[in-house]
């Protein structure tokens, strides 16, 4: 069982960067029948959504929130002993894209980095294996870039993916600090792997002309096998048998009752969804903060981008001391934590 | 489980169709109202209610009320 505990470790700061280009889902009147465009709007919560340019990948949008990041909170570039880029939309198959982003952010050469390929867990497993690396003696300070250009790997005629998707880059720079406990359950399930998935372009199916025709599927959505491909009740299903039942096996693990939690910061599925699981746990929609109405579901960087965007303003959500975050998605996998957010350095939002 | 409160559970999922337009019998994707989203609800209604949730298929392959009954009967 990964139920994980890290000492004196914490998120020190925070920053996030959104593509300009915004695509509305009122205007999916060639998907969804007009008369249901604003019920669905109002059921998943998600009104708009930011699409990256062509020549814009994940880690331009991480690069310009670390560098925000950097010079926000006059951090020495050279005190960064480590760098981890979380994405499924890397810049090349290969190399990894992390080193690449070393240097491009003038990181000192003896700079451990690599990638990590999640979805919308990712940032629950990224946070903990950045927390892992800080716990040890030689390394002090780690920066964690998550982001996705979800919005290149979705069909337009898919109703299924399309309303909801969107693309952000977030950076997080983890350090040491006296007296601080965080408690990280991490799960997976791969008998679950067809529910989110797009079958051609790795290894089993590579790219191919065949791997490239449209398919019509049961529901009338069309899309190729480089789509990315959602069976939304099994979603659904999936997140509500495991969420909240991970977020109660947090709360026994670190000994605090959901009264104590002051924030629970879900990964920005759909609306519909994690307020029920905010139901299953009689926890209030107040202490829920979303940002899914502006930048929808952005895989790995929701959760960040969520308190960027949404708790820049330390008088909105003042109270950060017992921060709940719970990713879920493709894989299936999924991590909760149980972190304190109260000295975390917030950046405001910011647009490439 | 029994069918009736099934069926007065599954109508509690929608907020326009009167609760008497639905029967046994009723061709649920026939009905205006239903959508997507709604079968979301109605999974949701199911694990809640009954501890067991439909799959994408399930739904799919149903034609009436009384066809998600047995389905989800089977289930538990």
């Amino acid at each position: 069982m990964a139920l994980i505990k890290y000492k004196n470790v914490q998120i020190k700061a925070l920053s996030a960067c959104v593509p300009k280009n915004i695509n509305r889902n009122a205007d999916l009147g060639y998907l969804i029948p007009e008369e249901e465009i604003e019920k669905t709007i109002n059921s998943i919560g998600i009104r708009e959504k930011r699409f990256a340019d062509k020549d814009v990948c994940s880690s331009d949008l991480c690069f310009k929130a670390a560098e925000k990041l950097i010079a926000d909170n006059d951090i020495e570039r050279d005190s960064i002993d480590a760098l981890i880029f979380l994405s499924q939309t890397p810049d090349y198959h290969q190399p990894a894209t992390a080193p690449n982003l070393q240097h491009r952010l003038g990181l000192k050469e003896s700079t451990l980095s690599f990638d990590v390929n999640l979805a919308c867990s990712g940032y629950v497993y990224g946070l903990s294996i950045a927390f892992s690396f800080t716990s040890q003696d030689g390394v002090n300070r780690v920066l964690f870039l998550t982001g996705e250009t979800m919005s290149k790997t979705i069909s337009p005629k898919d109703k299924v993916t399309f309303p909801l998707f969107g693309d952000a880059g977030t950076a997080t720079l983890i350090d040491k600090v006296e007296n601080e406990v965080s408690y990280f359950s991490l799960n997976s399930d791969g008998s679950g792997a067809d529910v989110l998935n797009m079958p051609y372009g790795g290894y089993r199916n590579p790219s191919s002309v065949e791997g490239f025709v449209e398919q019509k599927d049961k529901d009338g959505n069309i899309r190729t096998g480089e789509h990315l491909k959602m069976e939304g009740m099994d979603v659904f299903n999936f997140g509500i048998r495991v969420v909240p039942r991970d977020i109660k096996r947090i709360l026994n693990f670190s000994e605090i009752i959901i009264d104590d939690v002051d924030l629970i910061i879900y990964h920005q599925a759909n609306k519909f969804m994690t307020n029920f699981f905010t139901k299953k746990l009689k926890f209030s929609t107040d202490k829920t903060p979303y940002s899914l109405e502006k930048f929808g579901n952005t895989s790995s960087a929701s959760i960040p981008l969520t308190i960027v965007s949404e708790m820049f303003e330390k008088d909105k959500y003042p109270n950060r001391n017992n921060v709940i975050m719970a990713g879920f998605g493709a894989g299936l996998s999924w991590g909760t934590a149980l972190l304190d957010l109260s000295k975390c350095e917030v950046s405001e939002l910011i647009e490439y | 489980m029994e069918l009736q409160e099934f069926i007065s559970n599954f109508a509690d999922q929608f907020e326009d169709t009167d609760a008497s337009e639905i029967t046994k019998n009723t061709i649920f994707k026939d009905l205006d109202e239903w959508s997507s989203l709604l079968a979301l609800s109605v999974s949701a209604m199911a694990e809640e209610e009954y501890g067991v949730s439909f799959k994408g298929d399930d739904i799919r392959n149903a034609s009436t009320v009384e066809d998600l009954y047995m389905i989800l009967k089977n289930k538990s």
